[in-house]
């Protein structure tokens, strides 16, 4: 289990790294705070509805949150010392990935439905 | 190996200090290895973040607009300006470690590490401009 | 012109004192002279009661690992100058027990080494008449960064997991693994692999990377572990692929 677990954390620290900061950086602070021109509802509609941008915005979700769980599962170990309550930690943390998984594969179904 | 707490002459008591919660406080690379660790939650983050987005688009023009102005509030901004530092700093420590992670050989020889490091910034870089391009129009 | 610099050292003695206490000592500050160097004085002219080991005392043996400044140095290979004004605080290697003033016990590495099988493992040996198991510079290359390790242990100091949870076997034991993993002489990969797979084991890392960043022979363990998990991974990827594989 744990060499799977692994390799999602590594392939999601792959896409989140090549794509968050973008993806952040344009919808976070650019669009918001209007440093950017503001794309039409219609190009994004467009954008994000093609079946290889869902693919890949599906992998990003998915992939990011394994990649959380994993680290985050580990930081409670080191930073908070609480190694003894890894049953609940793990179930959390790979339990919120699997649910946000399949969240994020409902709402990229969606667009444009 | 006793841990009877008076010395007796064959059986020193050893000392264990026990390691402090605070560990991770004391010196610079394990503060610098806290906040790389850290950063997992605020690409989670991100990912709620953008769910947000795709919601709204699905939901129409209205949703969408309606969005971008909660996305503009001050605390979001904020929240965002911090999850964007974070979210740099995991994708620069990401890619200078993947030399050592990874040792890959071309024709025998070993690639060096800059050379790793350097195609994985460049692949950043490649894929940031696509992205923006594509959503920027 | 006799210039001098202070040494606060960290003094146990388990017969009078529950816990270490730093005391001062004045030792010359000569350029060439090292950490190591100032304890011999120390031991030699001012207070021979001191406990602290050493041998080669040129950076081969692995003895004198100490922590100084609160970093973990072999004290024959950091020079007093480089401290200059001072003071200099040697204390015993972190996160091993300490039996007296800067002795360790190194029980907990000492078993882990041979837990790994450090050592050329054949499915069947070659008989001596057919001569030595040859080897090319490139297979060499293999492994040879790993090969290096002096078990002076300053990677087990620096390691924050290996800190909280002394049952993790720790950057040293696993690049040995490596290191005979990546030999070509050896077909013992899959036994260690089984042994180590495992939360304590290769899993147990976090890359921190302090293990790297403290070893003084550039053995890199961080890398050989991050490299290990790959193989794990991948393998046992294949496993599930393909259970009945061939190996």
């Amino acid at each position: 289990m744990e060499p799977l677990l692994w390799m999602l954390f590594s392939a999601g620290g792959v896409f989140a790294a090549l794509f968050i900061p973008v993806l952040l950086a344009l919808f976070g602070l650019a669009f918001p705070l209007g440093w950017l021109p503001v794309p039409s509802h219609a190009q994004l509609v467009a954008v994000f509805g093609h079946p290889l941008s869902r693919v890949v915005m599906f992998f990003l979700c998915t992939l990011s949150l394994f990649h959380w769980a994993h680290r985050f599962r580990y930081t409670l170990y080191d930073g908070l010392q609480v190694k003894h309550l890894n049953g609940p930690i793990n179930l959390f943390c790979y339990g919120v990935a699997i649910a946000g998984s399949v969240v994020a594969g409902y709402l990229l179904i969606q667009i444009g439905a | 190996m006793s841990d009877r707490h008076e010395y007796t002459e064959f059986h020193p008591r050893w000392y264990r200090p026990r390691v402090s919660t605070w560990w991770w406080l004391r010196g610079r690379y394990n503060l610098a290895f806290v906040v790389r660790e850290v950063s997992s939650i605020f690409v989670a983050w991100f990912v709620l973040f953008f769910l947000v987005l795709v919601r709204a688009v699905s939901l129409g023009e209205g949703n969408y607009r309606a969005f971008l102005e909660w996305a503009g509030n001050p605390g979001i901004v904020l929240l965002n300006a911090v999850s964007f530092f974070f979210v740099v700093f995991h994708a620069v420590t990401w890619f200078n470690l993947a030399p050592q992670a990874m040792q890959v050989r071309l024709r025998g020889k070993r690639v060096p590490g800059v050379l790793i490091a350097g195609s994985n910034y460049l692949a950043w870089a490649f894929v940031s401009a696509f992205v923006a391009w594509m959503i920027v129009g | 012109m006799d210039d001098r610099i202070t040494l606060q050292l960290a003094r146990y003695r388990p017969e009078e004192e529950a816990e270490p206490i730093v005391e001062e000592y004045e030792v010359p500050c000569r350029k060439d002279w090292v950490v190591l160097d100032g304890l011999n004085y120390i031991k030699d002219q001012v207070d021979g009661t001191l406990s602290y080991r050493w041998s080669c005392r040129m950076g081969i043996c692995g003895s004198c690992g100490m922590t100084v400044n609160g970093e973990p140095k072999l004290t024959c290979a950091t020079f007093l100058t480089d401290y200059v004004p001072g003071p200099v605080l040697v204390e015993p290697l972190r996160n091993f027990p300490v039996i007296r003033d800067l002795v360790v016990e190194i029980g907990d590495f000492m078993r882990k080494l041979s837990a790994v099988k450090p050592w050329i493992v054949r499915e069947e040996e070659k008989p001596l008449s057919e001569g030595e198991y040859l080897q090319t510079p490139d297979e060499l290359d293999e492994y040879k960064q790993f090969s290096m390790c002096i078990n002076c242990m300053l990677c087990y100091a620096a390691c924050p997991v290996y800190g909280l949870d002394p049952g993790f076997v720790g950057p040293a034991a696993i690049a040995l693994a490596q290191r005979y993993n990546l030999d070509s002489r050896d077909e013992g990969a899959a036994e260690r692999l089984e042994m180590l797979s495992d939360e304590e084991g290769i899993w147990g890392c976090t890359f921190v990377g302090e293990c790297s960043r403290v070893c003084p022979k550039h053995v890199d363990p961080a890398g050989a572990i991050q490299r290990y998990k790959l193989t794990a991974a991948l393998d046992s990827l294949r496993h599930l692929v393909m259970p009945r594989g061939a190996r």
